[in-house]
């Protein structure tokens, strides 16, 4: 479904991507793993189109995103640090995202329920706290039921309670078939959650796994030991 | 694009600066008017204020709105919408807001006072020069990732057009007294809006018989039907250039 080949980009001298190449297909949930500033977010702000790389290209469904607009109906992207107009309340954001989408079919309002959101309605995005905003963010990605998910950390600063209620939810879609990008450092939350791992690291692609093939390849059961002991085998 | 435009608007109309600032046009405007005797006087210290204040407000306002939409413009950029769309629905927004303003503050005083072909060019060199510097105003914020030294390029810009630039022509004049100059003078006009604008109004004045021979060189040029349509193509130039280089900027640009 998305396609990225080559793709490098620079930021003055740090080289955030080098030469890297992914395929992600429908159904699957892949979890992009990597130590601070191993090129994660860049990743995947460049299949959103937010940053352009320097070389390389990315596809999805088949057709170049470069100077494509149209296929970001199909993704709902939760970022890492959700920033929104200060001045705006909740149900302003949201009702600008709706009038600005212009989504034909069914909105799922599913997790602005959950979260308790509809009783905070008319509170001001300057006063929320960063996990309500994180709330109001992952609310935002559900909403128009998009093909593919891209969530930046969504656990970072949620509560015990709002991060299973979202665990649940990704479950869910990827049980509906559709494609889920999760970037995290909490590796424990993504057991049971995860079928495939992306691993990098200083910008270049390390490997990309089922997990089944990570757990016979280091005989580890759980997720975040054998990502430790694939770590540890890069150090030697 | 116009869902954008109005997002922009609505959001511009709840900031009151623009509200103070119509307030402020129109209070100057009517107490020049009525401060001077002969309306045409009127109209020529109401032309300094303008050439003053215009600028300055579209400029300062518009780096500072622009850098304050980051995290609009962030979250616009990764919804399917056109880049281009999102930036020039930003750029529609302002230059609608603060043209609306100077309409109301300074173009119905003028209308009141002065309906003559002089008070309708002064209205149009007003909204085109709100054009230009939100359009100056929005290259200098899509240059420069930092704040602080985007508005500070931003004032320096309106410094440059206000004041500097008039003393480096004053300076060239004085360098070149002994050569005829008056032709070029017209040339390099055209390289500052503000300038451009002021000659353009001051030459329909009556006060123009006293400019001398640049005067009647400048009446010459700017006078005639041509001039007047060469000068207000040239402002037009002034407003589209840098919104067309700003858009391509942005295009390019990581969030």
């Amino acid at each position: 479904m998305i396609i990225a080949s080559n793709v490098s980009k620079q930021f003055g001298k740090l080289k955030a991507l080098d030469n890297v190449s992914v395929t992600c297909n429908k159904g699957e949930c892949i979890a992009l793993i990597g130590p601070n500033g191993s090129g994660k977010t860049t990743l995947i702000k460049s299949i959103l189109g937010m940053v352009v790389p320097d070389s390389g290209f990315i596809t999805f469904n088949g057709n170049n995103i470069l100077h494509n607009w149209q296929y970001r109906n199909q993704i709902g992207y939760m970022p890492q640090i959700g920033r929104y107009p200060e001045n705006m309340t909740i149900g302003d954001v949201l009702d600008m995202m709706k009038d600005i989408r212009g989504h034909k079919g069914a909105l799922d309002e599913e997790l602005i329920q959950s979260f308790g959101l509809d009783t905070l309605m008319k509170k001001r995005m300057r006063t929320l706290s960063g996990g309500t905003r994180q709330k109001v963010s992952a609310s935002l990605a559900f909403l128009f039921d998009p093909q593919v998910l891209i969530l930046d950390e969504p656990t970072a600063g949620l509560d015990p309670v709002s991060s299973e209620i979202l665990k649940e939810k990704i479950i869910l879609q990827k049980k509906l078939g559709k494609l889920v990008l999760v970037t995290s450092h909490v590796l424990s939350e993504l057991d049971g959650l995860v079928t495939q791992i992306i691993y990098m690291q200083e910008g270049q692609l390390q490997f990309h796994k089922s997990i089944e093939d990570l757990r016979a390849d280091t005989g580890e059961e759980k997720l975040s030991k054998a990502i430790a002991s694939v770590m540890l085998k890069a150090q030697v | 694009m116009k869902k954008i435009i109005k997002y922009v608007m609505t959001d511009i109309l709840r900031n009151r600066i623009v509200l103070v600032y119509t307030v402020f046009l129109l209070v100057t405007s009517f107490s020049v008017f009525s401060l001077e005797d002969n309306n045409s006087k009127g109209l020529l210290s109401l032309l300094n204020i303008i050439l003053l204040i215009v600028p300055l407000v579209s400029i300062i306002f518009s780096t500072i709105y622009v850098y304050n939409s980051a995290e609009f413009i962030e979250l616009l950029v990764s919804q399917p919408l056109k880049r281009k769309a999102i930036w020039l629905s930003l750029f529609t927004g302002l230059t609608g807001s603060l043209s609306i303003a100077f309409f109301i503050g300074a173009g119905i005083p003028v209308i009141i006072y002065q309906a003559n072909a002089i008070g309708f060019m002064m209205i149009g060199v007003g909204i085109l020069l709100s054009v230009i510097f939100v359009a100056v105003a929005m290259l200098a914020a899509v240059q420069t990732r930092d704040k602080a030294k985007g508005i500070g390029v931003a004032i320096l810009l309106w410094l440059y057009f206000s004041i500097l630039f008039d003393g480096l022509v004053l300076f060239l004049l004085f360098q070149f007294a002994d050569y005829p100059m008056e032709k070029a003078m017209i040339g390099i006009s055209t390289l500052n809006p503000i300038d451009l604008s002021r000659i353009l109004i001051l030459l329909h004045m009556d006060v123009s018989a006293m400019m001398g021979y640049t005067g009647a060189i400048f009446k010459d040029f700017f006078g005639t039907g041509t001039g007047i349509t060469i000068s207000f193509g040239v402002l037009l130039l002034w407003g589209i250039v840098p919104v067309w280089l700003a858009t391509r900027k942005f295009n390019r640009k990581d969030l």
